[in-house]
């Protein structure tokens, strides 16, 4: 087949793949995600763990060792019908504590430790170039069988596409703990198409070439040979090792917890899931066997390719390069995904909130999708590199293997940390270190050569004979010493050291996740501002989201507005969903510098004491109602503050609307007896002018009186029609233009999505807007006056946002701006303090909504309108 | 905070399937490592025991998802 036709079916099967994730994201946008979320899917995207390596090199390992390439798919098979102990748990805890990643995880647990979240980082991001490289080599490998005339460049075009489609739809919603909906759905396509292609090799195989079953049962015993038979060693270590890498593999990790929609899912998963397995092997020995019948000099890796080809079926053998191709892509875009929200979360995160002590100023959102991007073109230049350096010789199945004992190191410290309260950070940190450690010297490094075998001159050191056990498989002598060393130091590290409080208190939260009754919070003691962590939490989670939940917290305390009272158990809450988008070490690394303030004391931790846990529960219950109270008093005691401020106002303003009716009364009546009597005719009309001026303040007044009372009847009637939003806004900036027309005000709009249309009274709106850009004249006192006018749609309607750069409201006064005869200050600008209780009452009458917008750095009003 | 000593029969039986549910890796370990200690018997014949334990806790699993899938229970 011409290389140029190969490369042309490649191409279209990614842009066949695109259209699906784009599909989907459009799909799970407009809430229609049923089946896109459905167990089955899910599944499937489990079938990331059968990579290139797997479709095409279990036939190759077939047919150097026979049933052994099965102990890969064995491990998972039991991890997975055992969901129930373990996997259920594992989910559980990542859903609850917003877990972006197994290094997150593993930070979470000891304590919100970033050190053990770097090295669990770097532990993978080794671990699993080697691994990406595999992938690309295979492609390579397969287009080679196809084209005789082989091209340079192949696997650069293939790293630069696949970096390309995972910055694409892995990093359109810095949430990484939301699911990635595109991907996934990419991914469980590409698992069918696996399936499909090896199991119609299979049936080709056994019934097109073969005689059927009982015939290939014939030459599988002919075949047999003498290096088949079972090796117990081996058998038993690598069927562990394929467990522990099921469930400490980050892309793994990333489709089974992090994108699990639905903890139900992993009960269907946990029979599903090894029956794909089973899938695709059940035809990997027939095909070894057929292939070393067929082509005895071919290279087994590619018997899947070359037994069709060599039969003439080039259909098939298309439909097998396709499905190798999918295995390949899949596993890296994920692998991606997965180790950049690590080294983006773990290590460019903290440096950066280090350098630049971001809870005071700058946008996290931009910095944190920037440094998943490069992460994520990182990770794929890293695996290209190690591709061409390694110059792709070894058989595929070694390398994999290689990585799986990488990532085992994990798993002490993990499943020790799900089962074990005692397991304490220094505990991991040890354990990972030697585990890792010892891993590189015996079996990554000699790998490539990186390491002389005579352990320098020393005996004992040797790195395939460590502590002089010779004779050893190097792949299990490497397994069973990291292993070994690992939980000895990760059981003495955690028994000798103590832990700190916050690792405690995870390690509880952790332990007992299945316990449902809630441990003390992370935050007991005083609190910040709520304001503070609202702009705080409007630069990571966008300002949507974070006023979205702000207001529902406020609302659930029982508060109107956007600003809950900031007790532990919202900072908790507030903490988890920040962890979501930048890990949990750094989301506590930020609210602790707004709070200012240690998290937890020991003192606050003798509530995990099991012994006095229900003492200290009545009491936490007791202590709970009392700031329940607390807050109710306080609420009160505002309500009447509100109440007597009013009184006083009203006082105040009957006082001044008194003033104001005779102050022009009493010029009126001044001239208009000056001019009964005799005055040239200059001075008549100058007089008169006045007299007409100060008539005109008073209906001013009168007006708005007037139209406050008919509003507030309810008697106000309405000429509703369609209109464009953006006309209403021109109109009013045109009318307020007469306000301080001197005082330079710039106003930042956005045309395009002012273009909607409204069903609504024009001049009612108008009369709002006017009032607003009118305050924000008036009253934004910045050297620069700037008001930017942003239009979203959202809950069914439409918000416009009016938002200046000058001081703002101040907190105590915000209560009570939009009661009748408030007035901020007493400066002497011109008003009747009506306008805002006018807008409110239109807004009412319209069906809307107006409030006022705390945390945007000036003043800022929201006016919500039903579409 | 306590919790019953002594069960219903249905709770109890529901129970029991938890405990089945754990056991279920260890007793399919068990059988995946009985190849070792058969004196050797041939590839062919070795792969179709292999694949029938898998296919039988591959059943077991589905079986016991329709009992306990929906659970979201504490741990007992």
């Amino acid at each position: 087949m011409p290389f140029n036709l190969l490369v042309l079916s490649c191409v279209s099967y990614v842009v066949f793949l695109f259209l699906v994730a784009f599909i989907a994201e459009r799909r799970a946008a407009a809430g229609k995600v049923r089946w896109l979320r459905s167990p089955l899917v899910y599944t499937l995207s489990l079938s990331i763990y059968c990579t290139a390596w797997t479709f095409y090199g279990a036939v190759g390992s077939a047919a150097a060792s026979g049933l052994e390439f099965m102990t890969i798919y064995m491990g998972p098979t039991l991890v997975f019908v055992g969901w129930w102990g373990l996997l259920r748990k594992l989910v559980r805890i990542g859903r609850q504590q917003r877990v972006t990643s197994i290094a997150d995880l593993i930070s979470s647990r000891y304590g919100k430790s970033n050190l053990l979240g770097v090295a669990v980082t770097l532990i993978s991001v080794v671990a699993a170039t080697p691994y990406i490289a595999l992938q690309l080599q295979s492609v390579v490998l397969s287009f080679g069988v196809f084209a005789a005339d082989d091209r340079e460049g192949t696997a650069l075009w293939v790293a630069i596409g696949l970096a390309l489609f995972t910055v694409l739809f892995g990093t359109r919603n810095l949430d990484a703990n939301e699911r990635h909906t595109g991907v996934v759905t990419a991914i469980a396509v590409e698992a069918v198409v696996k399936l499909a292609a090896a199991l119609a090799v299979g049936v080709f195989v056994v019934w097109g070439i073969a005689g059927g079953p009982s015939d290939i049962l014939a030459r599988i015993t002919a075949a047999d040979r003498p290096e088949w038979a079972l090796e117990p060693a081996r058998w038993a270590g690598l069927t562990f090792a394929s467990a522990a890498a099921v469930i400490c593999l980050p892309r793994m990790f990333q489709v089974l917890v992090v994108e699990n929609a639905d903890e139900t899912h992993l009960a269907t998963a946990g029979w599903a899931f090894p029956l794909y397995l089973l899938g695709m092997s059940v035809f990997v020995i027939p095909i070894a066997v057929v292939g070393l019948e067929m082509l005895p000099d071919g290279n087994p890796d590619l018997f899947v390719l070359t037994i069709p080809l060599e039969a003439g079926r080039g259909d098939l053998a298309m439909l097998a390069f396709l499905g190798g191709f999918s295995s390949a892509t899949s596993m890296v875009i994920v692998a991606a995904i997965a180790l950049a929200t690590m080294l983006s979360n773990h290590i460019v995160m903290p440096i950066w909130l280090g350098l630049m002590r971001p809870a005071v100023s700058g946008d996290v959102r931009r910095v944190v999708l920037l440094s998943r991007r490069l992460s994520i073109a990182g990770v794929l230049a890293l695996g290209y590199a190690y591709f061409r350096l390694s110059g792709g010789g070894e058989a595929l199945a070694s390398i994999g293997l290689i990585s799986f004992v990488g990532v085992a190191q994990v798993l002490p410290a993990l499943v020790g940390g799900l089962f074990w309260r005692g397991a304490t950070r220094v505990g991991a940190a040890v354990g990972l270190t030697l585990g890792a450690a010892v891993w590189m010297y015996t079996l990554f490094l000699p790998s490539f050569g990186a390491i002389s075998a005579d352990g320098f001159g020393i005996g004992w050191l040797r790195p395939h004979a460590l502590f002089g056990t010779e004779g050893m498989d190097p792949l299990l002598h490497a397994l069973f010493w990291s292993l070994i060393l690992n939980v000895a130091g990760f059981c003495a590290g955690s028994i000798l050291s103590f832990p700190s409080p916050m690792e405690r208190l995870q390690g509880a939260a952790f332990v007992g996740v299945f316990d449902t009754a809630p441990g003390p919070s992370g935050w007991a003691g005083g609190a910040p501002e709520a304001e503070d962590l609202l702009v705080m939490a409007q630069r990571i989670l966008g300002e949507e989201t974070a006023l979205t939940l702000f207001q529902a917290e406020a609302r659930a305390q029982g508060r109107a507005g956007y600003l809950p009272d900031p007790t532990p158990a919202f900072l908790e809450r507030l903490e988890r969903r920040l962890a979501g988008a930048v890990g949990a070490a750094t989301a506590h690394a930020m609210i602790f510098q707004v709070a200012g303030r240690a998290a937890v004391t020991v003192a606050d931790l003798m509530a995990v004491a099991d012994e006095a846990a229900q003492i200290m529960e009545y009491s936490a219950r007791l202590e709970s109602q009392r700031q329940e109270l607390t807050r109710t008093a306080a609420a009160l005691r505002d309500a009447n503050a509100k109440l007597t401020r009013l009184a006083e106002q009203k006082d105040a303003f009957l006082g001044q609307i008194s003033h104001e009716l005779r102050t022009p009364m009493t010029s009126i009546l001044a001239f208009s007896e000056i001019l009964m009597g005799d005055v040239a005719p200059e001075d008549a009309r100058r007089q008169a002018g006045i007299i007409h001026a100060e008539a005109i303040r008073l209906t001013r007044l009168l007006d708005d009186l007037l139209d406050l009372s008919v509003l507030e009847s309810g008697q106000v009637k309405l000429h509703v029609s369609d209109v464009r939003l953006r006309a209403v806004l021109d109109r009013a900036l045109a009318a307020a233009e007469h306000v301080r027309p001197r005082h330079d005000l710039t106003v930042f709009r956005d045309s395009g999505a002012e273009a909607l249309v409204l069903r609504t009274d024009p001049d009612r709106l108008a009369q709002v807007f006017i009032n607003l850009i009118a305050n924000a004249r008036k009253y934004c006192d910045a050297a620069d006056p700037q008001l930017r006018i942003v239009v979203r749609a959202q809950d069914g309607g439409v918000t416009v946002d009016f938002i200046d750069n000058g001081r703002g409201i101040p907190r105590p006064a915000q209560a009570s701006i939009f009661e009748k005869f408030a007035r901020l200050d007493e400066s002497g600008q011109a008003g009747t303090g009506l306008g805002l209780a006018i807008c409110r009452e239109v807004m009412m009458s319209l069906g809307g909504t107006i409030a006022y917008l705390p945390g945007q750095g000036g003043a800022a009003f929201r006016v919500w309108l039903p579409l | 905070m306590k919790r019953p000593l002594f069960l219903a029969r249905g709770p109890y039986r529901r129970r029991r399937l938890r405990d089945a549910a754990r056991i279920l890796p260890f007793a399919g370990a068990v059988l995946f490592l009985m190849p070792l200690l058969w004196p050797s018997r041939g590839t062919g014949l070795n792969g179709l025991y292999m694949l029938a334990v898998w296919l039988g806790l591959v059943a077991v699993a589905a079986v016991l998802r329709l009992w306990l899938g929906d659970e979201s229970g504490p741990e007992d």
